[in-house]
């Protein structure tokens, strides 16, 4: 079923563990192999880095870039909407762009000895696991799990800007809620789904309390609707309502993002979710 | 009576040569303010920023906090009848406030932590214990276990003079 790069990025191995563990048991029960990408780093993160300076934001990211290319696999998959964002909009303009890319290869070239080629292609897991694998795969693979209510929260960066990324209608999609409906779960419609998170853009580093609002409005909107957990692709945004719900204490929702949600669903390893690591508690 | 500013365009120049090339096609219709879950929570109004942009009032714009209440969500960029790429502008437009030294200190501090160490987030013993426990590598095999990497990540920094820019908060 294919080999990818797995691009790492700082929140998942860092704050979320669990959602690194619960990724490599989902692929590895699919039959996808995940392999590691030695001296990677930071993507760097889309909104907060590139507001500073979008040369170095560029170079970091086509360093990351080249060493998935020489990894000889059929891309670099990405777990967050921010990793994929990153990489898949500067391989984007690195692609289109050649002067752009003779300026930013020959930083990358001064500091490594390598080179971006344009060789490889960036992909967002949901967007793997519902192109390659398929919803009834992944329906034949659900062992256990609950069927609870989910609040489906997509984030930003996933499908937008959509002139690019070509993935699903940025309005009205559909793919993520597939995925978490065959894995057992009802994915419940809310007011303003698809809205941000509040975290994105280097809001949430500078303005926490404008960051917090935001994160607010989504869980009023969602506890409207009934909802049982979120489940999100991000964790940037896992962090925002994980962390947010237990600075607002009125609201507590147990986040998960789709990795978690599959090992539980498809009966594998539950130690693997890795759910201590959450402020919100998981008891699923 | 109020005396009308005059506009600069030599600033438009530099905000398109900075990526936001579509700046010139908006028509101030609003959707993007009425699109922004920014704007509804603060005062903060995208529409005013382009305007800015677009008329060049780089005093108005640079020093501004609207600037930076933006999460680049994308929502105005989907939907503007226009075609105008918002986030690009915004991006822009933020490069050369930083260049100007407005940078936050929050904002400096995450700067630097990636600069120096190539994550924004810090290793901490309980995440090597939690990663261990997981069955993962304690130390992710990243720039945090690679010396070499290290070094790389740091030398495009230089080049790039990020480093300066993040250690001066601005300005370099």
């Amino acid at each position: 079923m294919g080999k990818y790069a797995f691009f790492l990025g700082c929140i998942m191995p860092l704050r979320y563990p669990g959602i690194e563990s619960a990724t490599r048991e989902v692929f590895k029960s699919l039959g996808i192999d995940l392999v590691d990408m030695q001296g990677a780093s930071c993507c760097p993160a889309p909104g907060v880095m590139r507001s500073f300076d979008q040369t170095y934001w560029m170079a970091i990211a086509a360093r990351n870039l080249a060493i998935a290319e020489k990894m000889g696999v059929d891309g670099v998959l990405t777990i967050c909407n921010g990793c994929f964002d990153t990489l898949f909009e500067v391989a984007h303009k690195l692609n289109h762009d050649p002067e752009l890319r003779k300026k930013i290869n020959k930083i990358l070239k001064d500091a490594s000895g390598m080179e971006y080629n344009g060789t490889v292609q960036v992909r967002h897991f949901v967007e793997l696991l519902y192109r390659e694998v398929g919803v009834e795969a992944i329906k034949a693979k659900v062992k256990g799990g609950k069927n609870l209510r989910a609040a489906v929260h997509y984030g930003c960066h996933f499908l937008k800007p959509s002139n690019i990324k070509k993935i699903d209608d940025s309005e009205r999609p559909h793919i993520f809620d597939d995925l978490v409906e065959a894995s057992g779960m009802t994915s419940v419609p809310y007011k303003d789904k698809g809205m941000c998170c509040g975290a994105g853009g280097g809001v949430r580093a500078r303005t926490p309390d404008v960051a917090l609002k935001m994160t607010e409005e989504n869980l009023k909107n969602m506890t409207d609707a009934g909802v049982d957990v979120i489940v999100d692709c991000c964790p940037f945004c896992h962090l925002q309502y994980d962390a947010g719900q237990a600075q607002l204490k009125n609201y507590k929702i147990p986040v998960l993002h789709l990795s978690q949600l599959m090992v539980l669903a498809f009966g594998l390893d539950k130690d693997k979710t890795g759910f201590e690591s959450h402020q919100v508690k998981v008891n699923l | 009576m109020a005396e009308a500013k005059e506009p600069n365009p030599e600033f438009t120049r530099k905000v398109v040569e900075g990526g936001g090339k579509t700046v010139n096609l908006c028509f101030q219709c609003g959707t993007c303010t009425g699109s922004c879950p920014s704007g509804r929570q603060t005062a903060f109004r995208v529409r005013k920023v382009v305007r800015r942009a677009q008329l060049g009032f780089e005093e108005d714009v640079l020093p501004s906090e609207d600037l930076w209440l933006c999460t680049t969500c994308y929502t105005c960029y989907e939907r503007c009848p226009r075609g105008v790429e918002i986030v690009d502008i915004i991006m822009a437009l933020r490069n050369m406030a930083v260049r100007k030294g407005y940078m936050a200190e929050p904002h400096r501090k995450v700067a630097e932590l990636i600069s120096k160490t190539g994550h924004l987030v810090t290793l901490r013993e309980e995440d090597k214990a939690l990663r261990t426990k997981l069955g993962l590598q304690g130390t992710p095999p990243t720039v945090f276990s690679d010396p070499k990497a290290q070094e790389e990540v740091k030398k495009i920094a230089a080049l790039c003079g990020f480093d300066k820019l993040v250690a001066s908060g601005g300005k370099a």
